[in-house]
């Protein structure tokens, strides 16, 4: 308790001033309404979009029939059905859900095995960093995507397991941003200092090292929290994600597919299917882009005066 | 230079080595079944009941030890044999060869312009620092950045095949590909525009560039949004040095200090990301081929994923894998050659 107070003492101002300069520029600003209006949605869900009594699962979008044709927005369906009578509106707000679960558990996950072996390779060097840098670069051969395909075949469909494949393809990023910063850090006095009067390696490192290092990566983890999502949601695109009719807007994007092209009269007649969720992902992403950039421009001190 | 350039080249093959031992330890995670289905040619072979199936581990000596399994696959890769690919019907080397020359396309009309559209977006708002002009296209990149792929690309297809007609989705229309699949037009380099200019035949280049504008821009807008913001934070980077007021102050103009003494110094540090640029137009345009159906390398890798279809799916990616290698190797060796600094280290 104690630590968390001189750390507050210490570092009250700096915050104050992060949430000025959140508050006060429009683009950080607009990135975080967006984020209240997406989180708003996620904790209502059953609220603004009770599920059919007697659903078993609530992610499971309600059909109204079977109809081939999505149908346009109505009272009873204000975002329209998709083909196969999905509800839209029902699968958006429940895709929320989706959309900041999987970016959370991946990024959070990553952030974590990242910063860890960044870490030890960073402050004790050598062999170890050798090794692990090794293998960060071997995994950079199979980037994002390509990475994630492989390993889902592999495991198998579904949504959790594109979950695990992006962790297990995301992690050497991080990896090797914490040993950049790390191997800065390490050279300052006051590690040497610290090592001194006797502080264990440990200690140094997640008393000393960590808290000076670990806001350039939050910066960048907030930024992946969006694009983490979007990956995910490409996979269910392809059909290697969720399963059919999972509240997932990556697999709703899918659906419009195919009716890309309205009927003669009237080329755009099923534009409803592709904007709604297509809407719904750019935004969710453009806000953690926007409020990424700012904790950038905020926290790392060799972008200051440079934007 | 040249010590640097053997030190990198040496160390390639073992790269590729314990890459191909990654795609090895994968396909062995699998069960023997699934295994066999990348060797069989096709469903009746696996109906053979229990003795059956064993005769074929054995025929393929998936009986072996792992290092004897895996000494066997090496081999048949270095003689270019990936497997057979169920969804492809044909082996795995086979419908590489047939699925590159349509990525080998679209990344040759999409590379000029991501970087030529990308360095000149950067320097342009790097020189209208915190002008309109900045503001302008740092807010696109930041909703460029914004838009997925999949998502994107169907925006333009919504927009300019639904509404427009005038890109269609596919490679090539029905008509165009008769043409370029009958016997008296011949495929020099399998890619339609230019083999249709060869055959002279330019109604078929005229339909091949109006299949491939549209992922075309759906790539260069990708990319753009990254390109665009490394080049500028380095130009801007560049602008302060000293020799650039020095330049300045012996008088030159403007337009030299920018783009010969700037933008060239800026240029060196913007191809550090010409790595991330060729994992991008993979990873972009497996997502864009498919959302075109554009049938590329990309179109088949995900394909064969929904499928499951191991073979392919790992043989792909292996393929891939050394190409981004080789790629990343030749980004250093024009990075070392640019700047001294990174090969004295």
């Amino acid at each position: 308790m104690n630590a968390l107070k001189d750390f507050w003492a210490l570092h009250r101002i700096g915050y104050i001033r992060m949430a000025k300069k959140l508050l006060t520029n429009p683009l950080s600003l607009t990135g975080l309404v967006l984020l209240v209006m997406f989180s708003f949605v996620a904790i209502a869900a059953p609220w603004i979009a009770p599920p059919p009594p007697g659903a078993r699962n609530p992610y499971m979008i309600p059909r109204d029939g079977f109809w081939y044709t999505p149908r346009p927005p109505s009272p009873e369906h204000p975002f329209g059905t998709t083909s196969g009578q999905y509800d839209i509106y029902y699968g958006v707000i429940w895709g929320t859900r989706t959309a900041f679960r999987v970016g959370l558990e991946v990024v959070l996950s990553i952030v974590t095995i990242g910063v860890v072996l960044g870490l030890i390779a960073g402050f004790f060097g050598g062999i170890v960093d050798n090794l692990l840098m090794r293998l960060v670069d071997l995994m950079f051969a199979f980037p994002g995507l390509l990475g994630a395909i492989v390993i889902t075949t592999i495991i198998g469909k579904g949504l959790n397991p594109v979950i695990l494949a992006f962790i297990l393809v995301g992690w050497p990023f991080y990896a090797r941003l914490m040993r950049g910063e790390v191997i800065h850090v390490r050279e300052n006095d006051y590690v040497a200092a610290a090592r001194a009067v006797g502080a264990s390696p440990f200690r140094i490192m997640f008393r000393h090292v960590l808290p000076n290092t670990i806001f350039v990566v939050f910066a960048v983890a907030t930024l992946d929290i969006g694009t983490q999502m979007v990956g995910v949601a490409a996979m269910s695109f392809f059909g290697l994600g969720s399963p059919v009719g999972y509240a997932d807007w990556g697999q709703m994007v899918a659906f419009s597919r195919d009716w890309i092209v309205g009927s003669a009269g009237n080329p755009v007649q099923y534009w409803y299917t592709l904007i709604y969720p297509g809407a719904a992902i750019v935004l969710f992403v453009l806000a953690f882009a926007l409020l990424g950039d700012a904790f950038r421009d905020i926290l790392d001190p060799r972008m200051r005066g440079s934007r | 230079m040249i010590a640097y350039t053997i030190r990198r080249l040496l160390v390639l093959p073992v790269i590729m080595l314990v890459l191909s031992f990654v795609v090895f330890s994968l396909l062995s995670a699998l069960g023997p079944a699934k295994q066999l289905a990348s060797y069989v040619t096709g469903p009746a072979q696996l109906r053979t009941g229990k003795a059956g199936l064993q005769a074929l581990e054995h025929k393929y000596g998936l009986d072996k030890p792992f290092w004897v399994r895996y000494w066997n696959w090496l081999n048949n890769v270095l003689h270019g044999n990936l497997g057979w690919s169920q969804w492809a019907r044909m082996s795995v080397t086979q419908a590489i060869i047939h699925y590159v020359p349509a990525s080998a396309e679209l990344v040759l009309y999409a590379v000029f312009p991501i970087i030529f559209g990308g360095i000149w977006l950067g320097v342009l708002a790097a020189v209208h620092q915190d002008k309109p002009i900045d503001h302008i296209t740092r807010v696109s990149a930041i909703i460029g950045w914004a838009f997925p792929s999949f998502v994107l690309g169907l925006v333009i297809l919504l927009v300019f095949y639904g509404m427009l007609h005038w890109f269609p989705p596919g490679r090539l229309s029905n008509w165009a590909s008769l043409v370029v699949m009958s016997s008296s037009f011949h495929r020099y380099t399998g890619l339609n525009t230019i083999d249709g200019i060869l055959n002279g035949r330019l109604d078929v280049t005229f339909n091949a560039f109006r299949h491939i504008i549209g992922p075309v821009i759906t790539l260069s807008l990708l990319e753009w949004a990254l390109l665009l913001r490394v080049m500028r934070s380095s130009m801007l980077e560049v602008l302060r040095q000293d020799y650039i007021r020095t330049a300045r102050a012996k008088g030159l103009t403007e337009k030299v200090v920018i783009y010969k003494h700037a933008r060239r110094n800026a240029l060196t540090s913007s191809i550090t990301v010409g790595g991330l640029l060729v994992a991008g137009l993979f990873t972009g345009g497996a997502i864009t081929e498919t959302v075109f159906t554009y049938r590329g390398l990309g179109y088949f890798f995900v394909n064969a994923a929904v499928s499951l279809d191991y073979a392919a799916v790992l043989g792909t990616a292996l393929f891939v894998s050394f190409i981004i290698v080789v790629a990343n190797l030749i980004v250093d060796l024009l990075y070392a050659a640019i700047d001294p600094r990174v090969r004295l280290e």
